[in-house]
């Protein structure tokens, strides 16, 4: 049990340190307000219509017969909305996805695709009115169908998150021929959804020429920046705040959302809010790709690698490219003297998916290290050992040195806590009453990168010090973090120290994303609050406004040489199947990380272990199931999309082994993905130790397992 | 609501942590609605609007109940209490502390309906109410050991995508375990106490459990 502290007196000493929340009052009371939660005077309520047609044109939107209803303000349509600019690219480095740009032409692309917002003075009115709403559509013939198999006719391959689309040294073939033990063997996941609690919402008001957005989101700066664009304004003349949000996941950029409830506050002259609802997320929130992956290895009789082939297909809609790149931890994780990579993608008429925590690496390493557990299998070696053997020296693509690589250490220290030594390999042959017991083991890796960001640190004349920094903490701790980080280079308790976060006035910074935001904001932080304790070494007394120094770290994030930067961890599950219902309940499950400086032991190990509860989850229950005759979902919503709930979850332990990134101001890595990377494979390996059998298709149904059955 | 029409509207009284609030509601305002856009009761959360995710519990004369699925104007009458009624002025209610302290939550978002929820847990349990996980459930069994297995069980309804669970289960065994001790109870589980005599000790196991139960084989 971790003893936390809500503040301490002692100096220096703040960061590895378990420390509460510091708006933890605030959301154990209620009073911690989120996007959808600010009141407005005289506010409109917006409430999307969504496109019945899986494809197709709209005919015509009746919305007469609307506006004659109660309280009923507004109907946009692309008859009548404002037109906004798409060409542009975003402060990503990316186009935007058009889905967020609503009601700009007549097209329909996929069952869900906005085609109305209607806007009423009450909820209740709007939601009427656009459940009241008849729309005709053009339907056109739509295909939805992710067929089975890695190859598919239209395949095309784009970079992506991942790097290129496709990597390859060495003759295959060849390589395949000249190996004792070779394996090849095909993997699927399916279509997966981010369900943060909170759903998306937004309120868009005028305030005296100045457009202001309370939103729930993963970077002010990033929503300010694409509206600015969008609705070609001045960027100073965009504000958007997001104080708390209520999970992200890689869902809550720019969405339909933030661009309608502009539209219509400008169209109105009002403050309009507009939240989805939990089944228009399902179409308009993005998603994760389903995949279908083949994975093709072969050693030599000691288990060492000789070919390593690494194909991922996933799906992209017909108005924006978006890949989910399967084939990447390939490129970070194992050698080989023929090694290829492929990430490929069709394009359905379906929504454009997303960024979902993780993204590449949670189906991409539950397809790899699958394939690793079944190469251990037929080379008869421990699949702790298989891996250790094939540590790579450099880079396998990049041929660049790694900052550090301790998944052996994480292997070591798992192994002993979990057990592992007196694990005997042969599978289907530990039972209790009718369960079939099986431990499984993977490892994890995770981009660990840094972005430039700005800060500023403030000593008041109280003795307390302000620091600004436009992060979102969007469930992670970052704001807790960046009080600790703050306080140990200020040289002060932390109980003196405020941040601010989550207002796009603050300036530029790093979004919640790619395991990289507390890294980023941390380094900015550091350097302000450095310098600041620095200016005050030398001054006798602080001004009544205080003194403010700000920091920019492009040039020191910029000067950060090439190298192969990652975290890792080993990750271990042991499952209970029931072979008459076809049930398969994790018992427990522990991963080991070697993730750069812990900021935070408390909210960090939440960090991990709620990602290993996403790959629980992925492994046995999130699947989202298209009609292929209507292209929309069967059950899109909490009931029909499982999640795990309390009573799939055990006691799941992480902890850490000591890797502070040496080229990092506070050595951290990230943590917010690397929990969910490996998490599935560790479960699915482990329903094979119990049962004897390879599952390859996510999630595991019991219907999957009673049709497969047990090979002992 | 100047232009309400008298047959699509009414005026209820609602009675939410002790206080009454006289309002006038569309009939198809859910309590859920009253209480975050009528009140400026915000930190009863709406997370799927269709009784799936457990975001919006409050007690209903002190039983859970989603708020999402309960219109307004059923809610005349009733005992309500919300997030913002659990605490005695500044002091937390264990629960909360013990969330607070143990870290049961990440972006916070469906902390308010896991802290109702489990206010009602400790006291369903100490009043003896037997779950699906239950083994003994005759009615002088009296409340079985609250386990982390009873915690998870009875605490399945509130969804924490965040993945919080651990720290949830770990929070509310600790507040139970605290209940316990101080005697901070309901009417129904003080009875159920005075009826039975060890329920606390049982209890204070189930809580020790979720400490000690291990990964290590």
């Amino acid at each position: 049990m971790t003893t936390a502290t809500t503040g301490t007196r002692t100096t220096g000493h703040a960061v590895g340190t378990a420390h509460t929340r510091v708006e933890g009052r605030d959301k154990v009371t209620g009073a911690a307000r989120y996007a959808g939660e600010i009141p407005f005077t005289e506010l409109a309520f917006g409430w999307f219509a969504l496109s019945t047609a899986a494809r197709g044109r709209v005919r015509s939107v009746e919305s007469d017969a609307v506006l004659e209803m109660p309280g009923v303000l507004a109907v946009l349509h692309h008859g009548n909305a404002p037109r906004v600019d798409i060409d542009y690219v975003g402060m990503l480095g990316m186009p935007p996805d058009p889905t967020a740009a609503v009601f700009q032409h007549d097209r329909v692309p996929h069952a869900g695709w906005p085609v109305a917002l209607v806007v009423a003075a009450t909820s209740e009115q709007a939601r009427e009115a656009a459940e009241a709403l008849v729309v005709h559509y053009e339907e056109e013939p739509h295909d939805v169908t992710f067929a089975a198999g890695s190859e598919h006719p239209d395949a095309y391959s784009i970079p992506g998150p991942g790097g290129p689309g496709v990597t390859g040294k060495g003759d295959l073939e060849a390589e395949l021929a000249a190996s004792a033990v070779v394996l090849d063997a095909e993997y699927s996941t399916p279509e997966e959804h981010h369900n943060p609690m909170e759903p998306h919402a937004a309120t868009a008001r005028w305030d005296g020429g100045r457009l202001e957005v309370v939103d729930s989101n993963q970077g002010t700066l990033w929503v300010a920046d694409e509206l600015a664009k969008m609705f070609s304004l001045d960027p100073a003349a965009v504000r958007v705040r997001s104080e708390h949000v209520g999970g992200g996941f890689g869902s809550k950029g720019l969405r339909a959302h933030q661009v309608a409830a502009v539209m219509a506050a400008t169209v109105l002259s009002r403050p309009v809010r507009v939240v989805m609802t939990r089944r228009q997320m399902f179409s308009l929130a993005g998603y994760r790709s389903p995949t279908n992956q083949r994975v093709r290895l072969g050693a030599d009789a000691e288990g060492r690698l000789r070919a390593l082939e690494h194909s991922s297909l996933s799906v992209t809609s017909t108005v924006h490219e978006f890949i989910e790149s399967g084939a990447g931890p390939a490129r970070v994780m194992y050698d080989a003297p023929a090694h290829h990579t492929a990430n490929r993608v069709v394009r359905l008429d379906v929504p454009t998916p997303t960024f979902m925590r993780a993204p590449g690496e949670a189906p991409g390493s539950f397809a790899l290290e699958s394939a690793l557990d079944e190469l251990a299998e037929k080379c008869g070696i421990d699949p702790i050992e298989l891996r250790v053997r094939n540590e790579p020296a450099l880079g396998p693509v990049s041929g660049l040195p790694f900052s550090s690589r301790n998944l052996p250490a994480c292997f070591r220290e798992g192994a002993r806590r979990f057990g592992w030594a007196d694990r005997d390999p042969r599978p289907g042959l530990r039972r209790d009453g009718r369960w079939l017991l099986g431990t499984g083991t993977a490892a994890a890796s995770f981009f660990a990168g840094a972005m430039p960001s700005t800060a500023a640190a403030t000593a008041e004349s109280d003795g307390t010090f302000t620091v600004r920094i436009n992060a979102a903490d969007i469930g992670t701790g970052a704001r807790t973090a960046l009080t600790l980080v703050a306080a140990d280079a200020l040289q002060v308790p932390t109980d003196r120290v405020r941040v601010r976060i989550g207002d796009s006035d603050l300036g530029p910074a790093m979004i919640a994303g790619g395991s990289m935001g507390t890294r980023s904001w941390a380094w900015a932080v550091t350097a302000a609050a450095e310098e600041l304790r620095e200016r005050l070494a030398l001054s006798d007394a602080v001004p009544p406004e205080g003194i403010t120094v700000r920091s920019d770290t492009t040039a020191a994030v910029g000067a950060l040489t090439q190298k192969e930067r990652h975290s890792f961890g080993a990750q271990f599950a042991e499952v209970a199947v029931d072979v008459a219902t076809g049930e398969v309940r994790v018992r427990r499950m522990l991963g080991v990380f070697a993730a750069g400086k812990i900021v935070n032991p408390l909210t960090a190990r939440g960090q991990f272990t709620g990602g290993m509860i996403w790959g629980i989850s992925m492994a046995l229950h999130e699947e989202a199931v298209r009609d292929r005759n209507t292209g929309a979902h069967y059950g899109a919503d909490l009931a029909g999309y499982h999640v795990a709930t309390h009573a799939d979850v055990p006691l799941v332990e992480a902890d850490w082994v000591d890797d502070p990134d040496p080229d990092d101001p506070v050595g951290i890595k990230g943590i917010g993905e690397i929990g969910i990377v490996g998490a599935a494979a560790a479960v699915a390996n482990a329903v094979w130790h119990a049962t004897g059998v390879r599952h390859r298709s996510l999630p595991i149904r019991p219907d999957r397992v009673l049709e497969a059955g047990v090979r002992a | 609501m100047a232009t309400a029409s008298p047959s699509t509207y009414s005026a209820v009284t609602l009675n939410i942590n002790g206080e009454k609030h006289t309002l006038t509601v569309d009939h198809r305002t859910t309590l859920l609605d009253a209480l975050r856009e009528r009140l400026d009761l915000t930190g009863t959360k709406k997370g799927c609007d269709q009784g799936q995710c457990g975001a919006c519990t409050v007690l209903l004369d002190k039983r859970r109940a989603v708020a999402c699925l309960q219109l307004a104007v059923a809610a005349e009458g009733r005992e309500i209490t919300t997030i913002e009624g659990v605490a005695e002025g500044d002091r937390l209610h264990p629960v909360q502390q013990a969330f607070l302290d143990l870290d049961g939550y990440q972006c916070g978002y469906c902390t308010p309906g896991q802290i109702c929820s489990a206010v009602a847990v400790i006291e369903e349990h100490a009043a003896g109410w037997p779950s699906a996980v239950t083994d003994d459930v005759r009615p002088e069994a009296g409340p079985p050991p609250l386990t982390p297995e009873e915690i998870r069980e009875r605490m399945s309804g509130n969804l924490c995508r965040c993945g919080a669970y651990v720290s949830i289960v770990q929070a509310v065994a600790r507040a139970a375990e605290n209940d316990a001790r101080t005697g901070r109870t309901a009417e129904a589980a003080q009875d159920a106490h005075d009826a039975q005599g060890t329920q606390g000790a049982q209890g204070a196991q189930g809580a020790q459990g979720a400490n000690h139960e291990g990964a290590a084989a």
